[in-house]
């Protein structure tokens, strides 16, 4: 099996969109409410991804 | 003043019901939703589970085993080997095929580790999801 070197970026990047993809499914109702969570829980993810990373750069000095 | 409305619990339909879905959900990321033929989420689920396993293992995560030993130490090992096992088919044949990675220091390796965790333990929401789809609790 080929191996997969991903940067921090990449591999957050990845871990939140398949998580919003079964969060969304599996928590709502009618495809509309799902899409719509999904989406949202994939926007969460970044805003706390983007969020953290500034964060620690201007913590670190 | 907030009136509390009584929770009606829902008496648990007979195991015929449910366990086929169950336990083909755990065996295959979103088989419980074809058999309940919600065909477009358990396509979803497959593809979404199976990737992010598939990615765990080109990260060259390691897999959890049962260890021992102080609360702390108990709890991840024994916790990350039920999220690992969660993974159903995807698990077993892994372990079955000879995936056995040490855990190693880096970034990349760690990354796949929760990869590896966190596809079985989507794999259990949608377990919980086709249980309540075959006890009619939910469409």
């Amino acid at each position: 099996m080929p191996k997969m070197n991903l940067s921090h970026f990449e591999a957050a990047f990845l871990f939140a969109l398949f998580v919003s993809v079964v969060m969304g499914i599996v928590t709502k109702q009618t495809d509309r409410d799902r899409l719509h969570y999904g989406i949202y829980t994939f926007a969460c993810f970044m805003v706390a991804l983007f969020g953290l990373g500034w964060l620690m750069y201007l913590g670190h000095g | 003043m907030a009136v509390k409305e009584k929770e009606v619990k829902q008496p648990l339909p007979p195991i015929g019901a449910w366990a086929p879905a169950l336990a083909l959900s755990w065996l295959i990321p979103g088989g419980g939703h074809f058999l309940l033929k919600r065909t477009g989420r358990g396509i979803f689920l497959l593809a979404a589970i199976t990737t992010m396993f598939v990615c765990g293992l080109m990260m060259r995560g390691a897999m959890f085993q049962p260890q021992s030993g102080d609360l702390l130490t108990t709890l991840i090992n024994t916790g990350g080997f039920i999220g690992d096992l969660a993974s159903g088919i995807l698990y077993l044949m892994s372990v079955w095929l000879g995936y056995n990675q040490p855990d190693m220091a880096g970034a990349v390796h760690d990354y796949g580790t929760k990869f590896l965790v966190t596809a079985g333990l989507l794999n259990i929401l949608a377990m919980v999801d086709a249980f309540e789809i075959a006890a009619g609790r939910k469409e």
